[in-house]
């Protein structure tokens, strides 16, 4: 075992020792990996590739929205474009990012396990992802997609002339991957935890994985269900959506949005998983008020089922309809509110440090309250009407996704990244960088608050010139968010050689994923650890590399532990 | 006159002000929670900043107190937006019944419309300030959403079935019109302006152009050509089908005993699919289904505003006001594609209405 390092002495370096990375080698022992650790690393490898994508088309629409008229692209070239970096960068980067990168490599270490409860389905679940990744992939390169990310009906089954049923059928394939790592989680937390690691001992990172697993495994398969009706519909014409064949439009709605609501909640549940680490860990605090953020992941997984007609306030249904999903939607705010406030209460009296993770972590709170707090206005019924379908919704669910899981997934990484490679990142650099996606992100999204206020619908290729103003700060924003996102890639890729070796724990931290080595071997701990302590439970650096291992005559939930 | 406000679009309807009360209540909270959290974030992370490597902070389990300070407090404020919110939203969805009716028909990508005096315009619309209108929507294709952002709001128009929407303008000017509901290629460029001027200046746009059909008129010719008086009477008073005489608005019961209200919907759906509501002691299927191909939207939109005039005060002396014009041609009158699993069926079934309702539309 090594020391444990500071930022200010030299790390001793480990002896070198076989670990998940250097047990094998060659693209066989990677295919054929049952590893938790290397599964998330093909995903990291897998999501990276689509995010660049997604990244792409994000800059072609910023592009063009430079001037008010359609003139870099066509109009269907446009549509195009918005379409597929919403299929991109929902289904294949945010949906699976957290979980399935950060939360396979780590769950098993949180909670002191060897690996998955069935790491076959886990190394298929990452095929799954591929596969229907293709389907899309080769969607967009027949011709591409121009419906929406929403799959609005009738036009995606009767009137659009682009490749909607090969891209629903990636999406549908890539649904299964989502199912398949839900059941693997929940079973995995259920049944694997190591003795002493009670529920409540559990880091909030797996109760948000736990809490976005029961939605992966109740809400995909509606999504699998709609997009089947919709590829029958367009292929058969079977009657379901399309009033011509006397089907009901807005029943496409309902479904859709019965599996997407719950689907932001997927992306943002994981996110606030990571946040909840990394505002203990780097002020060195247990979090405040652990049941209840605990408790909120799973009121926000329940109730966000029930909310998802608020997406329709102006689509015709019923008045009082209406008013039901609005309830529903401010009682839903309020779990979101109480992590915020015990995040805030976290940080009194700790002791904290302006890591790259945390300043992510920070960020994180700062725009994920303006996120949450422009959703109370397109819940609010008599301004959804007129907010809804504008900028001010582009701009919200991006303080959410982008301000929210892509600063939690980044701060996550950061984090990890010493465990995941056995790297440091460059601290310098990862700051720098760090501030240039903050202000970047505020740069491209807050104008579009306003444009939205100011009446500019979305999906638009040409709009009004009144907005240019508004739109040209966005699209510099943009090409500065681009940059600060391009740092990190390279950092990370550099560091994976020439970065400092990392200590088995380098942040000084209990959590039981900092007490076997960096990286860990293949097997996770070297003995089955024992846990005797309470979550986020700061200790002098030599207790926290206890393990542990069962004495004759423990129980299980409740060992006899001798210190030292 | 409302004084300009930054970053605030122009206002020119009732609602309005209402809309954007509530934008600014949202904005006051939104500032005071974004400052509270991060401001207290700041001092917290300046004032207990890590100040040696080995420093541990004495934990913290929390307090209950606190925790329902922070969910009771933020859930009675969520409830003040709801309640305000509902609110506003009531005003903007409950139709009024003293509206001028304007008939609108999206189509990829334009809009049509159609006054019920007979003028029509395409990606314009002409209103009086001072008056509600109210627009009585669909589409040929696929959803659209018509938007005016001065008057703070929109709905969705679905195919196969009509929505509504209803403003009152408060100032004359030209203001925006947009499609909000992504519809294909050119959504974009699917908008125009709403036109809206003095009462006046209305009228005389009205009296302006070529001498024009009213709709009631239109219909009624469509009710000669499309062959309805063969069962449903010249002047809509019934025979083999029932009378269309004061159907509108008033409660009609169907076979099996449910009574529903003759809306627009109702009347459309008896059209489109006359066999899915039977009115009560009219089995005999004897009503035609007419398709789009036959009748587009608007001329059913043309028809309904002929039956809607069916009410028994004027049920002898209605529509024909000006010259008659060439009735619409029926396209094709075999109809329906092939892939149109209805048209296989050719069903036949019949339109029936109970005579004797007493409600007439405003108007």
């Amino acid at each position: 075992m090594s020391m444990e390092t500071t930022a200010t002495t030299v790390a001793p370096i480990e002896p070198p020792r076989v670990n998940y990375l250097n047990s094998e080698y060659g693209i066989k022992s990677w295919l054929l990996t049952k590893d938790h650790k290397r599964i998330a690393l093909l995903y990291l490898g897998s999501i990276s590739l689509f995010f660049l994508i997604g990244g792409i088309y994000a800059m072609l629409i910023r592009l063009e929205l430079l001037t008010p008229q359609g003139d870099l692209f066509q109009s269907h070239t446009y549509n195009k474009l918005f379409t597929q970096h919403g299929i991109i960068m929902v289904f294949f980067f945010l949906i699976p990012s957290i979980p399935a990168v950060l939360g396979n490599f780590l769950i098993p270490l949180m909670i002191g396990a060897k690996d998955l409860a069935f790491p076959k389905l886990n190394l298929l679940s990452w095929y799954i992802y591929t596969l229907g990744g293709l389907f899309t992939l080769w969607a967009l390169i027949n011709g591409g997609v121009d419906t929406g990310w929403t799959f609005y009906t009738p036009f995606s089954t009767t009137y659009s002339n682009s490749y909607v049923i090969l891209a629903g059928i990636g999406i549908f394939i890539n649904g299964f991957s989502s199912i398949l790592t839900g059941l693997n989680f929940i079973v995995t937390i259920h049944t694997m935890r190591a003795p002493g690691m009670t529920w409540f001992r559990l880091p909030l990172f797996v109760w948000a994985h736990y809490a976005t697993s029961l939605i992966f495994v109740l809400g995909t398969p509606v999504l699998a269900i709609t997009l089947l009706l919709l590829v029958f519909e367009r292929t058969a014409h079977v009657g379901i959506f399309d009033p011509a064949y006397g089907g009901d439009p807005i029943l496409f709605q309902h479904l859709f949005w019965f599996y997407s609501h719950p689907a932001v909640y997927i992306m943002v549940l994981p996110g606030m998983g990571v946040v909840s680490e990394l505002i203990a860990n780097f002020s060195r605090k247990n979090i405040f008020g652990y049941s209840f953020v605990a408790f909120s992941s799973i009121a926000i997984a329940v109730f966000g089922f029930l909310v998802w007609g608020h997406h329709m306030f102006v689509s015709g249904q019923s008045v009082y309809a209406g008013m039901i999903f609005s309830f529903l939607s401010f009682a839903v705010a309020i779990p979101s509110a109480i992590k915020v406030f015990n995040w805030t209460a976290t940080l009194y009296k700790g002791s904290i440090s302006f890591d790259t993770p945390m300043l992510y972590g920070l960020g994180f709170i700062g725009l994920f309250t303006i996120g949450g707090m422009t959703g109370l206005f397109l819940a609010a019924l008599g301004l959804d009407v007129y907010l809804t379908d504008t900028y001010f919704v582009v701009a919200h669910f991006h303080y959410v996704m982008v301000g929210g899981t892509l600063l939690a997934y980044l701060g996550g990484l950061h984090y990890w990244w010493p465990k995941i490679t056995g790297r440091m990142y460059p601290e310098g650099w990862g700051r720098f960088a760090a501030l240039v996606i903050f202000v970047g992100f505020n740069l491209t999204f807050f104008p579009q608050f306003i444009a939205g206020y100011m009446g500019m619908p979305r999906r638009y290729h040409a709009y009004a010139p009144e907005f240019q103003v508004l739109n040209v700060m966005s699209t510099a924003g943009a090409s500065i968010l681009g940059i600060g996102l391009l740092i990190p890639l390279v950092y990370f890729i550099w560091s994976m050689r020439y970065g400092r070796i990392a200590a088995a724990n380098p942040w000084r931290l209990p959590g039981l994923e900092w007490r076997t080595s960096s990286p860990p071997p293949t097997e996770n701990f070297e003995v089955t650890p024992v846990v005797t302590w309470e979550a986020y439970e700061f200790a002098p650096a030599e207790s926290t590399k206890v393990v542990g291992k069962l004495q004759p005559g423990d129980k299980p939930d409740r060992p006899v532990l001798q210190q030292g | 006159m409302q004084s300009f406000v930054p970053f605030i679009p122009e206002r020119a309807s009732t609602f309005a002000d209402r809309v954007d009360g509530l934008y600014f209540y949202l904005v006051g909270l939104t500032a005071f929670f974004v400052l509270l959290i991060s401001l207290t974030i700041i001092f917290f992370v300046i004032r207990y900043r890590r100040r040696s490597q080995s420093e541990i902070p004495r934990p913290i389990a929390g307090s209950h107190k606190l925790e329902i300070l922070w969910s009771v407090i933020p859930f009675l404020i969520a409830m003040s937006i709801f309640v305000w919110g509902a609110s506003v939203y009531f005003t903007q969805y409950r139709m009024p019944k003293d509206a001028l009716e304007v008939y609108v028909v999206g189509k990829q990508w334009m809009w049509k419309i159609q006054h019920t005096t007979g003028q029509r315009e395409i990606n314009e619309l002409h209103i009086p300030v001072g008056r509600k209108i109210k627009l009585i929507m669909t589409t040929e294709d696929v959803i659209h959403d018509f938007f005016v952002p001065a008057f703070r709001t929109k709905a969705d128009v679905v195919p196969g079935r009509y929505t509504t929407l209803w403003f009152e303008a408060t100032k004359p000017g030209r203001y925006h019109l947009f499609c909000a509901e992504y519809c294909g290629t050119n959504h974009s460029g699917m908008g125009g302006w709403v036109i809206a001027m003095n009462q006046t200046d209305f009228d005389q746009w009205l009296a302006g152009g070529e001498n024009q059909e009213s709709t009631v008129s239109a219909g009624q010719k469509l009710f000669q050509s499309q062959g309805c008086i063969s069962c449903h009477g010249a002047n809509g008073e019934g025979g083999k089908g029932p009378s269309l005489v004061g159907v509108f608005g008033s409660k009609v019961k169907l076979e099996g005993g449910a009574i529903v209200e003759a809306d627009e919907e109702y009347i459309r759906n008896s059209i489109r699919n006359p066999q899915s509501q039977i009115v009560e002691g009219y089995t005999q299927p004897l009503m035609p289904t007419f398709f789009k191909e036959q009748l587009d939207e608007e001329h059913l939109l043309q028809l309904l505003a002929y039956i809607k005039s069916l009410t028994p005060a004027n049920a002898q002396s209605n529509g024909g006001t000006t010259t008659p014009a060439p009735p619409p041609q029926n396209k094709e009158q075999t109809g329906t594609t092939g892939a149109n699993p209805k048209g296989a069926t050719g069903s036949n079934p019949v339109l029936k209405m109970q005579p004797g309702a007493q409600k007439s539309p405003g108007q």
